[in-house]
């Protein structure tokens, strides 16, 4: 028992904070590789699914229309047609025909039209 | 004459079928690390006490030139025998015989053995090392599978079903083992997984290996499907034999009784737990110096480890025990940790294990991903668990009981039988620091020193509901204990509630939220 305390000692514990409240604990694996929340931004079109870009139909400071087809993601055997969700400006199109894409590439940068 | 030829003709027949797939598939099973499916149940099972049924099983595929092929016993291996006396009916897939492929006949024969198992009210242990369906069978291969889960449901509840992952089990044959009780995994030879590292490659893109897929680790640390790991199939057996020691043969029945035995002098409760709240300590400890020998037998020791279950015996008695680990994220309840605990509680529900919950939490774990992950809807599952349960629940609060997580806990407000606190329980709606910064705050903003306020305030919360007393005035709790007393009234409330009997109201079944 005693051996086993000096051996506690030497464990280094993390705090975790509830309500105001500091914990000396450890963590896990999961909790110490959770990803943290980060707002949707509109401006950015991101791969929702892995998969190959089939076709790019707009290109640098094209303007574009809300609804407006930008490119296809091909992913599960299923043609994604990639829409505009505003009007405004592709400010880049960071992709080619072709590429291979993972989740949640930046695959279009958009700017709001400024007219 | 005759009768000595036909005996020698058996003798013939069953020494070809017994080989399996033969010698070369025998050598390269054991070239992958693995036993033959004959000697798994032959080192699960008491010595001699497996009789075989089926032996003589013919596959009928006709397509594919499948009429030309003979697979012994069509890769499958069914049949009854015991564990320690007790009598189990089991199952084993044969990698060696067209690599344990599931074809219509391979189902047969184990649904005859489960039909064997629910019909004599015994356990069931399958040990599965498969390929898969067998292509060329077809869909009579998916019916199979399909006719394997719809007993596993039927099943549920009434006997234990226990799966062996000792090989592959890809594709649709993980939903057998994920429909069971207790799932076994051993390190570099169980794989699990619905879509192989191929397919994800293929579609996604994405290059893993099977074992950082679905392999023992993965399940037994990651994905919680898997109960039990284990270094070799040697120790998965001692793991297998030491669960079914556990546990009764069907839901009609008690487990067996042992002799009781003292904790170990080893474990002592005060020189585990410190008073203060905010201080770690392992719950495991605690366990083992309640319970008979102080052999507690941790299930799922890997997986959501802010919160431990398993089983110890109290009086030579099965207990089952839910306890919060402050060792782990203070001992939070969370997404992982709510599923687990669930899950555990029901089985000891079904199979009339009583429950002892160990409480000391601070509540949930706050975070954008727990929310978004359902922690409402996965909490709710503890929730459920416990008000269903029937079966004598024995709750000690040990120290801090806060908010949601007091509740949740086998509370008495849930039906819990005996509430007993030590006397460092603080049952709280909150922590002092969150209670107080909303009770005074008006008090504290105003200060001229807002943080001595603050400390003050939060001193004066502490010393007057941080304590037992406020919730033992209220009848909450039964008692407020030593811990030192903590065995002897947990013995005396297993004593006198060993024939308790309740029912609630008339239904089909709930709607938990699953």
């Amino acid at each position: 028992m005693n051996k086993d305390k000096t051996k506690q000692k030497k464990v280094r514990f993390k705090s975790l904070v509830i309500e105001g409240t500091k914990y000396r604990t450890h963590f896990t694996r999961k909790f110490e590789n959770r990803k943290p929340w980060i707002p949707e931004n509109p401006l950015h079109i991101l791969s929702f699914i892995p998969g190959m870009i089939l076709k790019v139909f707009v290109s640098e400071g094209q303007k574009v229309r809300e609804g407006q087809d930008l490119l296809i993601l091909e992913a599960m055997k299923m043609k994604n047609r990639i829409k505009s969700p505003l009007d405004g400006k592709i400010k880049a199109v960071n992709v080619k025909e072709g590429e291979k894409v993972p989740r949640d590439l930046l695959l279009i940068e958009l700017d709001v039209a400024t007219e | 004459m005759p009768l000595k030829r036909k005996i020698k003709e058996l003798q013939k027949r069953r020494q070809e079928v017994l080989l399996g797939g033969g010698e070369k598939a025998i050598e390269k099973q054991i070239a992958m690390g693995k036993l033959t499916a004959r000697e798994r149940i032959r080192k699960i099972l008491d010595d001699d006490s497996f009789h075989e049924y089926d032996l003589f099983v013919e596959h009928e595929a006709r397509d594919f030139n499948m009429d030309k092929k003979i697979l012994h016993g069509d890769g499958v291996i069914i049949g009854t025998g015991t564990i320690y006396g007790e009598p189990v009916c089991i199952f084993a897939q044969d990698f060696t015989v067209a690599g344990g492929s599931l074809g219509m006949m391979h189902a047969r024969k184990i649904t005859k053995i489960m039909d064997h198992a629910l019909k004599m009210r015994m356990p069931l242990i399958g040990i599965n090392d498969s390929g898969g369906a067998r292509i060329q069978e077809g869909v009579n291969s998916l019916a199979g599978y399909g006719e394997i889960f719809f007993r596993n449901t039927l099943s549920s509840g009434v006997i234990p079903q226990i799966s062996v992952i000792l090989g592959p089990c890809a594709g649709g044959a993980v939903y057998s083992p994920a429909l069971t009780d207790f799932v076994f995994v051993v390190d570099k030879i169980s794989k699990m997984f619905i879509t192989g590292p191929e397919v994800i490659k293929t579609v996604l893109g994405e290059e893993i290996t099977m074992e950082d897929l679905g392999g023992a680790h993965v399940h037994s640390e990651i994905s919680g499907n898997a109960h039990f790991y284990a270094e070799s199939e040697e120790e998965c057996f001692e793991q297998i034999k030491k669960l079914i020691t556990f546990i009764p043969r069907n839901n009609m029945q008690k487990p067996r009784t042992f002799e009781t035995r003292e904790p170990k002098s080893d474990y002592q409760i005060e020189k585990i737990v410190q008073g203060d709240p905010t201080q770690p300590y392992d719950v495991r400890d605690v366990v083992r110096a309640i319970v008979d020998d102080s052999d507690f037998f941790e299930i799922q020791e890997k997986w959501a480890r802010n919160l431990v279950i398993g089983f110890g015996r109290m009086g030579g008695r099965t207990v089952g025990f839910v306890c919060n680990q402050p060792l782990v994220l203070a001992g939070v309840l969370d997404v992982d940790s709510s599923d687990k605990a669930a899950r555990f509680i029901r089985y000891c529900d079904a199979f009339n294990i009583p429950i002892v919950t160990l409480v000391d939490l601070p509540g949930y774990l706050p975070g954008a991903d727990q929310e978004h992950a359902g922690v409402i809807r996965h909490g709710a599952k503890v929730l459920y668990a416990y008000s269903e349960a029937t079966v004598p629940k024995m709750t000690v609060i040990l120290r801090k009981a806060y908010g949601g997580g007091y509740i949740a806990m086998s509370s008495r407000h849930l039906r819990a039988d005996f509430v007993f606190a030590w006397p460092t329980a603080e049952i709280a709606v909150m922590g002092p620091e969150g209670a107080a910064n909303i009770i005074f705050r008006k008090e504290i903003s105003e200060a001229k020193d807002p943080d001595k306020m603050r400390k003050q305030k939060v001193k004066e919360y502490k010393e007057k509901f941080a304590n037992p007393y406020v919730a033992a005035a209220k009848g909450y709790i039964d008692s407020v204990i030593e811990p030192e007393e903590t065995r002897k009234l947990l013995l005396h409330a297993i004593e006198v509630s060993a024939s308790k009997a309740i029912s609630g109201p008339k239904k089909k079944h709930g709607v938990p939220p699953f």
